[in-house]
This record gives structure tokens, sequence and C-alpha cells, in this order.
């Protein structure tokens, strides 16, 4: 296995609020492998959204050690993270292929070859020939996959999602699920993906971490041991069943 | 989209309208047998263009400097305000909630201060026009630049981005659907700032006219130079609208 990618070790994190503590974190410690695709589930208010925005660097933490990286995978914080939220949050005024390379023109990216790229990747999510639409134009799902290739324009090594197909109808999610796993198994990328969706987490994750709340904590982490590529003919697998099981067991479900 | 059947349908409605409003404006006079001095007919409104002493063209020409002036200013300095605003929050802080309560000042009542200080013209009727479509355009721009997504905010963070990215990028453009909401409430009150103007103290302009011919009782004349300032704010708030087009995506468009 080696050095980990992401490596977090006992990683704390308090909101202070009007004299009082909140603890949104307590004792996250799981170590992440290049390219692995993890799940990280739980209600809401687990802190599942704080530990992304750690990992993204947008919150220092309060206590606890957290190493993303290694020698193999150098890992450059203004570089190589992609972000996809809940919200495709694309800028209306622009095309779908501007709002793809917003990430690059931050950077200072060479423009020329990003705006090829950046055609490659609306085809890799299956957006062909809908680059110089505008947002608006485009249906829910499609407006997910814009943000998708806008998170993989400059080549990041982690994509961090935060319930991107939260918002979508359960069909569309259905077929966001499959395209994810498509892409991520065509990009390579190491993914970090935030849902409530407890099939979900499992029928994407190569790895499951579960957080319950109140008070925040991580209850599990345990690898999935089905196949890829993944069906949704799994879903109905004993062995799928059996994992579905163990989060709504430790979630207080069953 | 004008060769659109459905569009010219609408157009054609919209024109109908107009005529049906003049054409029962003649049909009222007439039939009514209304005194001249009271309602003019239409055909007199029009009339009342050929009398010579009226100097339309002059008395159309200062008008229009006053108003397109007064907000030309307005929306230089309310959006310029907004930005400062935007990039210094103490100023913001400090200085806002004082525009908010001089906008509570009835503008108008300003006028005979306006007159004492800079006398009558065309600059202190510019000044009116200013003084009224300023706050608007000063408070709708500085919450377009307030309002950016917290999520978008990351997304740049995380990529280390610049102040001035996050302004080009997202903050400005996404605040131009509020900039031409604010400047479009405001291309109406500029009309009715230059005129409050013009009727508190003025030697030329359309509402200067009105009070001359109020005197003689040349009703046709009022109804003339109310059509024409009338036409006047229809011209700039075109301009507002067509620039809107031009710049702002339909779907970004604020009522």
């Amino acid at each position: 296995m080696g050095e980990p990618f992401i490596h977090l070790a006992a990683v704390q994190k308090v909101y202070r609020t009007r004299g009082t503590d909140f603890l949104a974190i307590s004792e996250a410690t799981f170590d992440v492998e290049a390219g692995e695709l993890v799940s990280l589930v739980g209600p809401s208010g687990c802190g599942k959204t704080t530990l992304l925005k750690i990992l993204a660097g947008l919150h220092p933490v309060d206590s606890g050690e957290i190493k993303i990286g290694s020698r193999t995978q150098p890992f450059d914080p203004s570089r190589d993270i992609g972000m996809v939220f809940q919200q495709p949050l694309l800028l209306k005024w622009r095309r779908v292929i501007d709002n793809v390379l917003l990430p690059a023109e931050i950077l200072g990216l060479p423009m020329a070859a990003s705006r090829a790229r950046a055609r490659d990747l609306l085809a890799l999510v299956g957006l062909k020939g809908k680059e110089d639409q505008y947002p608006y134009e485009l249906s829910g799902g499609m407006q997910q996959r814009a943000a998708i290739a806008r998170a993989l324009i400059h080549d990041p090594k982690l994509i961090l999602m935060d319930e991107p197909f939260g918002a979508l109808d359960a069909l569309t999610r259905e077929k966001m699920n499959l395209e994810l796993l498509r892409i991520w198994e065509e990009a390579k990328k190491t993914i970090v993906f935030v849902t409530h969706g407890i099939t979900e987490a499992v029928f994407l994750g190569t790895r499951v971490i579960v957080l319950t709340a109140g008070p925040a904590r991580m209850a599990d982490n345990f690898r999935v041991e089905l196949p890829h590529p993944r069906t949704l003919e799994m879903k109905t697998n004993e062995a799928f069943g059996e994992y579905t099981r163990r989060i709504y067991r430790l979630l207080g479900m069953e | 989209m004008a060769g659109h059947p459905q569009a010219l349908q609408r157009y054609a409605l919209a024109v109908a309208s107009h005529l049906g409003l003049i054409a029962a404006w003649y049909l009222f006079v007439k039939l009514g047998e209304v005194p001249k001095f009271v309602m003019p007919s239409p055909y007199d409104t029009v009339h009342a263009l050929l009398v010579p002493n009226y100097r339309w063209p002059e008395n159309i020409a200062v008008t229009t400097i006053e108003i397109f002036g007064g907000y030309i200013l307005a929306v230089v300095f309310g959006i310029g305000a907004a930005l400062l605003f935007s990039w210094f929050r103490w100023l913001e802080m400090a200085v806002m909630p004082l525009l908010v309560s001089l906008n509570m000042i009835p503008k108008v009542a300003l006028g005979p201060l306006i007159i004492v200080w800079f006398k009558y013209g065309i600059g202190p009727n510019a000044m009116m026009a200013f003084a009224i479509c300023f706050f608007p355009i000063v408070l709708t721009t500085a919450r377009g630049l307030r309002e950016v997504e917290p999520d978008l905010l990351d997304l740049v963070h995380t990529l280390k981005g610049s102040r001035w990215q996050l302004f080009t990028k997202i903050q400005l453009p996404g605040a131009l659907p509020y900039v031409f909401s604010g400047m479009k409430v405001a291309a109406i009150l500029a009309v009715a700032g230059a005129i409050v103007g013009e009727f508190l103290g003025s030697d030329r302009g359309l509402g200067y006219l009105m009070l001359q011919v109020q005197v003689t009782l040349d009703t046709a004349a009022m109804f003339m130079a109310v059509i024409l300032i009338t036409l006047i704010g229809v011209v700039l708030y075109g301009i507002v609208l067509a620039l809107e087009r031009m710049l702002v995506v339909r779907d970004a468009r604020l009522a």
C-alpha cells in the first residue's frame, strides 16, 4: 500500500459562536490511498461538510494532524483541489465552456491548451455540443456535469464533492452515479464524496467512512469489496445489502 | 425574435392599445364637446408644435440635457460609491447608514435650497435629477456586489484566487443585473427630478414652458410638453434596456 495520499490523525474542529463551543468534528482519523473514491456518509450536522472544507484547506483544524500528498503524488494545495458543490454554481453569464475554464483562468494556465482540454472534458462528462450554450439552457443534471468538468480542468489530484447529486431527482441521481464512476475510472483521480445517501455511498465508494452526529464523530471506516465497473444490479446483491445494513445500524436506523 | 409570429402579434397588440388610447381621447373630446382649454384633441396637441414662440427644439434640448446629465452622473457616482463600499467595508459601515438617512429627505424639498445655493438653470436642475436617482443606484449596486454565493467564494479560495480575480470574474459580472435594476428605476426618477427642478426655478426647458403656457391657458401646449417629457424618458429607458440586453444574459436579468 505504501504511503497514503491523505492522512488524518485525531483531527478536531470546534466552532465558537457567541461564547458557546460547538464540537464539529471529534477525532477524525483515516487514510486515503491515491486513486480511491471515498464516501463520507452521515446525517446532516455530522460534520462531513466541515471535514471536506478542512481537506480543501478552507478551515484550519484545532488539533490533530492532516497531511495530503506523498512522495510519488506531491500535492500543491492551490492547484490540486477540484470542488463540486450541491448546487452546480455555474456563472450564469458565461457559456458552458467558459464556466469550465474558470479555474484555469484563476490559476493563469495557458488558455489555448486549457480550451482544448475543456472540450475534451465536456465530451468526457457527456456534454459534447453544449460548449457554447448558457447554463440556463441545460438541465440540472447537465449543469452538474459541467461543474464536474470545471473541477477537472486544472488536472487536480484530489476532487472534493459535497453532496453533488443531492439536488437532483432520484433517476437523474442514479444516472449521475454511474457517470461519476465512469469519469473516475477514466480520469484516475482521488475523490472524497460527501453524501447522506447510504446506498449512494456504498455504490460509489471504494471505501466508506461513516460519521455520526451529536457529538460528531467517526463511527466506521471500511473498504467496499465490490468489483468494478459497478452496475445497478449490484444494489440488489446480498453483499451490497450487508454494507448498507452496516451503515443503517451505525446510524441507529435498524 | 422580431420575425417570430407570436412576438409580432404581441407587438401588434401593444401598438394597437396605444393607438386605441389616442382614439378614445379623440372621441371623448369630440363627442363630449370638451372645451379646448380643459382638454385639447390629439390634433390640437400636435398643432401646438407649430407655435414658434414656444421654442420647442431649445426647450427639448435643455430638458434632455438635464435628465441625461443628472442621470449619467448618478450612474457614474452611484456605481463608483458602491464599488468603494465593497472594497472598503469600514467605509460602507460608516457611509451607508448616512446615505439611507439622507435618502429619507424628500429631494423635492431641497429644490429651494439648490436655487439659493446655485441659482437656477441647467446645472441645478441636473443636480435635482442626480439627487433623486443616485440612491437607488447605490443601494442596488451595493446589494449586487454583496450577493456572492459562499460556495463560489470557497471555490476561488481553494484556487488561491486573488481579491481582484474574485471581483472581476465573479462579483462584478454577478452584480450587473442589480446595477441595471437600479438604473431602470433611476431612469424614471431622473425625468421627474429634472421637471421638478424646472418647476421650482428655471428660464428654459419643457417644465418651464408648461408654467408659461399655464398662464395663457394653452392646455394643448401643456399636453405636448408632457408627451415630449414622457418621450425623453422612454428614450432613456430604452437605451438602458438595450444596454442590459447587450450586457446581461437573459437568465440573469432582474425584473
